[in-house]
């Protein structure tokens, strides 16, 4: 069984929904998100998305921008993050790691050599933005026969008839993005969540993860009642914004806000201890 | 090797042409995608779109624009017998307004009720927001902040017209951080907004239908020549930015082996000092903004900083098709750098008392090195694919001339 289906078993099994939490590589530097990374699983990150660090992200917001330019500029690379991914393995064998970006930089490096070295490291699953199903043969299925999860993206516009086509060759987990939107600007109304979500169980059996405007740990509660993960990513990273010095340095409060900060997360979606409908159902 | 029976058969269903092209795009912005694909479908086969079209482009652009033959530029250069394609004499100055309205009437049937768009010098802002303004639709245009400083008049034209023109701060605060803005606006406005873009760029179907718009500069300059020539011209050049205005004049004579293109990139300060723009002769194969073409970018993809004088052609990469002609060796892609182009631009306005836009200037450039080293009756087209009104500011300030 792969690290995700394992966790999401486990996670089923404790009764309750996952936190997954995002960070961009090298934000602000190599070292502190080195440091932040290992200590992610014990702050309460049951699954961790790994930014890949890239010039134009179309998708995201003014956060997570600001975090791949600043990744960019310490000097990440994807290859680098390759690298980032394979140490934290030596410490950590068991909490999924997603490697999450935009096509470019993986097409630069070349699709086979790349999959090949992600999996080398470690991961276990692939999230890539602007590589919808109508282009599967570009990364998703050589992905699949290399032994990552392609993980999927709906959205509030992928329609029933949309939705088996975006379902088709997904793996992992169904990431359900709550707002037609960037990341980290609005917010989703907990009650409009549930009724996606219930619609996304009719067509697919995979866990859901939802993300896109999670600001809060209650909000990551609302969410940990109906789906089976919650993901946050720009709340967490505009905490490392906050603990930057005037020349973009890591002050030495960083690291305890941010995983202070994922410890309130985690704590939110432990609480919620949703009774899962697909649970309650059997 | 062979190439393919016809170059003009692309994009295929998934919009691509050969590698180039698809539909690189977020999930949330599929679905629109699709229905914008849907949408041109049935306007193309439906007539009254065409003669609607067409009726705007008589009345209200003002086409056929004139195709002039440049005497006194043809004697400067004692070669070729020089053309004029004279697309900066369309209403608002530029080739541009020839896709927006052809974009705006496709908006209008799909009952949207908001327009969003990038752009560069301001070319395709201030047509987009000529034919919002037409059709009393809000218009928003994205511009990077760069670009809003090198282009106040065309900024002021936009918010005269009733944009709203929105500063982009983030990345290089160009066009291409400006296209990403409005994605990033299309994405959160899905279910009212209509994003017209302004080139032969972006996913499917944007550039082939970018190119259909822009093909009536070919199809006019095909007639046109044969009416003052007896026969169709021999070599035709244009400038490439994005390139819809090189992809509407080369279009219809791409199966015509006898007729040479050259597509000119902008050069800046020379390709091997890297501060240019010219994606082909400087680039590799990449995937940004919905569609895979040549784009500068190091070796780690992340996409480069550009530079040219010319804001229009200042984006880091060009439109997928030009990519596939480009490898298929159909059309030649040259670079002409920002002094080239600017010696191009006086020399254009003392001669034939035109002043062309620093992008067309590029196009000029290449002309003048080109026709020279050819016969007397060879017919050369040069697309003048705008009026260099805009640029004044800063031809002044290269010049170290105060205004």
């Amino acid at each position: 069984m792969s690290r995700i289906a394992a966790r999401f078993a486990q996670l089923r099994a404790d009764g309750r929904a996952g936190l997954v939490t995002y960070l961009t590589c090298g934000d602000p530097d190599r070292a502190t998100f080195e440091k932040l990374l290992v200590r992610l699983p014990k702050a309460g990150a049951d699954l961790i998305e790994i930014g890949m660090p890239f010039s134009d992200p179309m998708a995201d917001g003014p956060a997570i921008q600001a975090a791949s330019l600043r990744a960019l500029r310490s000097g990440m690379t994807l290859a680098k993050t390759l690298d980032v991914l394979r140490r934290f393995r030596k410490t950590d064998g068991d909490t999924p790691v997603i490697l999450m970006g935009y096509y470019n930089p993986i097409y630069r490096y070349g699709v086979p050599q790349f999959l090949k070295d992600a999996k080398a490291a470690g991961g276990d699953g692939l999230i890539v933005v602007d590589l919808p199903p109508e282009h599967d043969d570009e990364l998703c299925l050589p992905a699949r026969a290399a032994g990552l999860d392609f993980v999927r993206l709906a959205t509030p516009t992928s329609d029933d008839r949309r939705l088996p086509v975006i379902l088709n060759n997904a793996g992992g987990f169904l990431y359900y993005v709550a707002i037609a939107g960037i990341t980290g600007t609005k917010s989703a109304r907990a009650e409009v969540v549930a009724a996606a979500v219930a619609r996304l169980r009719r067509h697919t059996s995979l866990p859901i993860a939802v993300g896109f405007g999670i600001k809060t740990p209650a909000q990551a509660a609302e969410v940990a009642r109906v789906a089976d993960a919650a993901v946050v990513g720009s709340a967490l990273v505009e905490k490392i914004a906050k603990n930057l010095d005037k020349r973009s340095k890591a002050k030495p409060a960083l690291m305890p806000a941010v995983l202070k900060d994922v410890t309130a997360f985690a704590a939110g979606v432990r609480k919620a201890r949703p009774r899962h409908p697909a649970r309650a159902a059997q | 090797m062979a190439g393919p029976n016809t170059y003009r058969g692309g994009p295929d269903d998934r919009g691509l042409f050969g590698i180039h092209g698809g539909r690189f795009v977020a999930e949330t912005l599929m679905p629109l995608v699709l229905e914008v694909e849907r949408a041109y479908d049935d306007a193309k086969r439906d007539p009254t779109f065409a003669a609607e079209l067409r009726y705007y482009l008589e009345h209200y652009v003002g086409r056929p624009s004139p195709l002039y033959f440049a005497e006194r530029l043809t004697r400067h250069c004692r070669g070729a017998k020089i053309y004029l394609k004279r697309e900066d004499l369309n209403h608002t100055g530029a080739h541009k307004v020839n896709n927006t309205l052809g974009q705006i009437l496709l908006a209008r049937r799909m009952g949207k009720r908001r327009i969003i768009a990038e752009t560069g010098a301001g070319q395709h802002g201030v047509a987009t927001a000529t034919v919002c303004a037409l059709f009393d639709l809000p218009c928003v245009v994205y511009m990077g902040a760069t670009d809003i400083e090198r282009q106040k008049p065309n900024v002021f034209r936009m918010k005269l017209l009733g944009a709203e023109v929105r500063p982009v701060t983030s990345g290089t605060a160009t066009l291409k951080d400006a296209m990403n803005e409005a994605l990033r606006d299309w994405v959160a406005n899905v279910d009212d907004t209509y994003y017209l873009i302004g080139t032969v760029a972006g996913p499917h179907p944007y550039p082939a239908m970018v190119r259909d718009f822009q093909t009536v500069i070919g199809d006019e300059v095909r007639a046109q020549m044969v009416k003052a020539e007896g026969r169709p011209p021999d070599t035709l050049i244009a400038c490439v930015g994005g390139g819809s205005n090189a992809m509407g004049l080369f279009h219809p004579f791409l199966d015509e082996p006898d007729v040479a293109m050259i597509g000119v990139e902008a050069a800046g300060e020379g390709i091997s000092t890297g501060r240019h723009a010219a994606s082909l002769n400087g680039g590799m194969p990449g995937v940004l903004h919905g569609n895979r073409s040549y784009y500068l970018q190091d070796d780690d993809g992340q996409i480069l900083d550009t530079h040219s004088i010319s804001a229009g052609l200042d984006y880091p990469g060009v439109g997928p098709e030009h990519a596939w002609l480009f490898e298929q060796k159909r059309v030649e892609y040259v670079p002409v750098t920002d002094r080239e182009a600017l010696d191009a631009f006086l020399l254009l306005t003392r001669l034939e008392g035109i002043i062309p836009a620093l992008e067309s200037a590029h196009a000029v450039a290449a002309a003048a090195k080109r026709a020279p080293e050819l016969p007397r009756n060879h017919l050369m087209v040069i697309n003048l694919s705008g009026r260099g009104d805009k640029d004044v500011n800063t031809v002044a300030a290269t010049l170290g001339v105060k205004l």
